[in-house]
């Protein structure tokens, strides 16, 4: 139980590291690396933000504030704060159930929580508009009492949701197993109450891991594509969340339009990065300290 | 403020396996009690039951004439300390004391002030002033252990519940504390339980220590009574080290082959037994009726005592003998020994 990270050491020149690669080895595997990370990411990325300025200013500008364009972001912002607090609350809770009860189906709920990343998002997509859909199991009742899922809204909500369902509980799970249940049994013999014990002691206990799964979640959340694709319908104005519209644009050859809205998504990314970042350079103690214990 | 906790007859069990059969301990209010015995035979189960962590399948849990089955957690007024002391990582060391008593309802919660006056009182009384806002992890294992104590006590609890309390410390901290705990519960009067799997410290600490084996209490007594008469084989041998010999009891007289080694046997236990003696209750003797003969094989040292290993005819085990003050004999030579006492348990 260090309490300080070990200190970086840097391995004398012309030694061999303590891993026994010599030191040009050790350049190839950096320098591997760092041109795939170029090629595939960084590259990538650059050419968002110069094929969203290709047209200037004024265009980038028209392009993202053109009504359809406002209608996809409001859409993508309020899908994901459905979806992304939805997820937060149960995966909080299955993650809770998972780590501090033992029940039959545990090992199952375990793996139905993956399942989502496991299914293509074309097929999660495919099977709400199985379900609700007009042809759908529930389409007919649906319809009796003009309830709207597929090509509507709530259809979107429901595919985030699937999509993004583990982000949060995957990372909540093997913390919270790891802290055992201890701290809350202490409490409880102190006196207080159960939510007293969830509030004060589990979520503190987890905060960082929670937090880091609500970063991924959301990410997630505003940038979902595929399993959207399926259910939205693609109404411009109504159902079409950024990434879809993205799609649109570009598909009617509006590239430098297409761009501009990527690049806020592009954005997203970059900011979530950075987060998550500050957060690991500035509590990186904290970090490890509770994952650690 | 402290209670008699009176244990009946607690059974219970883990899906198959039986974690404690049949288990009975009376503890007088005040009392500080050990339960001793090797990892594995059910020593926290009872504690978590006594806590009210665990569920009792059968028997009962009294405070004073209270059944406890129908109290929660907080009725209980339980302080436990955990064996890894359970700090909350996320609270200093003052929120970590002070939270049993903001966990009251909000008619018995005491004031913000007078929770400042009871943490810092609670913070002298573990002699850890000055370290109120540090975190768990900025403290050491010993100063951690006194954390959990001032945070268990409180609550000003009925009865203090301690696990393995010094079982993650070092040795030179664990007798410190030993000391200090003894001295605290003197002052403090809680009825008290503690855990320990190290023999020593239950007889240094304990009025009382109760003896677990395999989840049964095999004997309950004050530390000379366990020590000097233990009631089962397991108890002498766990309690110390032992020579074990195989014997045949005649009248009186113990006899090992055909030579008799131990006399004045007063228990009516005629017929095969295991007779147990300690090291330091063999003495090399020149000439005595009841003697054992043997030669030295090995000697040793081991801090202040010195210890000859002696093999005897007929036995595969060499017999551990302390020489205390006696002169040493030397490795070869013949010796007679004296069993000055010891302990004898019908073969099973
Ligand atoms: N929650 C549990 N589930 C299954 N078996 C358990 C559980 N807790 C304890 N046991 C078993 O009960 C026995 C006694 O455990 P414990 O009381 O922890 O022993 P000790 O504290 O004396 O080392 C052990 O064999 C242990 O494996
Ligand atoms: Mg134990």
């Amino acid at each position: 139980m260090s309490d300080t990270a070990p200190p970086f050491v840097a391995a004398p020149v012309r030694r061999k590291s303590a891993h026994g690669e010599s030191l040009g080895v050790r350049i190839a595997l950096i320098a591997v690396s760092l041109a795939f990370l170029l090629l595939f990411l960084a590259l990538p990325l650059a050419s968002v933000f110069v094929e969203a300025s290709a047209k200037g200013w004024e265009a980038y500008r028209a392009a993202i504030t053109e009504p359809d364009a406002q209608a996809a972001i409001r859409l993508t912002l309020l899908v994901a704060a459905i979806a992304v607090p939805f997820n937060i609350v149960v995966g909080v809770a299955a993650a809770w159930a998972i780590a501090k009860f033992e029940f039959r189906g545990k090992n199952l709920l375990i793996s139905l929580i993956d399942l989502p990343f496991s299914v293509s998002p074309v097929i999660a997509g495919l099977v709400f508009v199985l379900l609700f859909g007009a042809q759908g199991y529930f389409g007919p009742w649906l319809q009796a009492h003009d309830i709207k899922i597929v090509f509507a809204v709530p259809g979107l909500i429901l595919a985030t949701i699937f999509v993004t369902f583990p982000f949060v509980a995957r990372e909540l799970i093997p913390h919270m197993q790891s802290l055992g249940t201890a701290d809350e049994e202490a409490a409880l013999t102190l006196g207080a109450s159960p939510w007293r014990v969830f509030f004060r002691v589990t979520l503190p206990n987890v905060k960082w891991s929670l937090f880091y799964g609500v970063l991924l979640c959301n990410a997630r959340a505003m940038g979902e594509f595929g399993a959207v694709a399926v259910v939205s319908g693609k109404i411009r104005g109504l159902t079409n969340t950024m990434p879809l519209h993205i799609e649109i644009l570009y598909n009617e050859y509006m590239g430098a339009a297409a761009f501009a809205v990527a690049s806020l998504l592009a954005g997203l990314a970059l900011v979530t990065l950075a987060l998550k970042t500050f957060l690991e350079w500035r509590f990186g103690d904290e970090i490890a300290a509770s994952r650690r214990h | 403020m402290s209670v008699a906790v009176t244990i009946e007859t607690i059974e219970k069990r883990f899906e198959n396996f039986p974690a404690l059969r049949g288990v009975s301990l009376d503890i007088q209010p005040g009392e500080l009690v050990a339960l001793l015995g090797p990892s594995g035979s059910g020593k926290t189960t009872l504690l978590r039951l006594i806590a009210g962590l665990e569920q009792a399948d059968r028997g009962r849990v009294l405070f004073g004439e209270t059944d406890t089955h129908d109290l929660s957690l907080r009725e209980r007024r339980i302080g436990f300390v955990f064996q890894h002391y359970a700090l909350f990582k996320t609270m200093n060391v003052a929120e970590n004391i002070a939270f049993g008593l903001r966990s009251r309802p909000h008619r018995a919660r005491p004031g913000e002030s007078e929770i400042r006056k009871r943490v810092s009182d609670l913070l002298e009384l573990v002699q850890l002033q000055g370290l109120e806002k540090r975190y768990p992890s900025q403290l050491s294992g010993g100063q951690r252990q006194r954390v959990a104590l001032a945070r268990a006590l409180a609550i000003e609890p009925r009865v203090l519940l301690l696990d393995e309390p010094f079982g993650a410390l070092d040795a030179r901290v664990r007798k410190d504390l030993r000391g200090w705990l003894r001295e605290l519960h003197g002052r403090t009067g809680h009825t008290t339980v503690f855990v320990t799997h190290d023999q020593e410290e239950a007889l240094e600490l304990a009025d009382r220590v109760a003896i677990l084996n395999d989840g049964k209490i095999e004997q309950v007594g004050s530390a000379d009574d366990v020590y000097d008469h233990p009631a089962t084989p397991f108890v002498c041998e766990f309690l110390g080290e032992a020579n074990k010999l195989p014997v045949k009891v005649v009248g009186s007289l113990a006899f090992f082959g055909d030579r008799p080694v131990l006399g004045g046997i007063t228990q009516n236990q005629g017929g095969l037994a295991s007779l147990y003696v300690r090291p330091q209750h063999l003495r090399i003797v020149d000439e005595t009726p009841l003697a054992l003969p043997g030669t030295v094989e090995h000697l040793r040292r081991n801090g202040p005592l010195r210890r000859a290993e002696v093999a005897v005819e007929g036995l595969k085990k060499r017999l551990d003998v302390d020489l205390a003050s006696q002169v040493a004999p030397a490795i070869g030579e013949r010796v007679r020994l004296r069993i000055t006492h010891g302990n004898l348990f019908a073969a099973a």
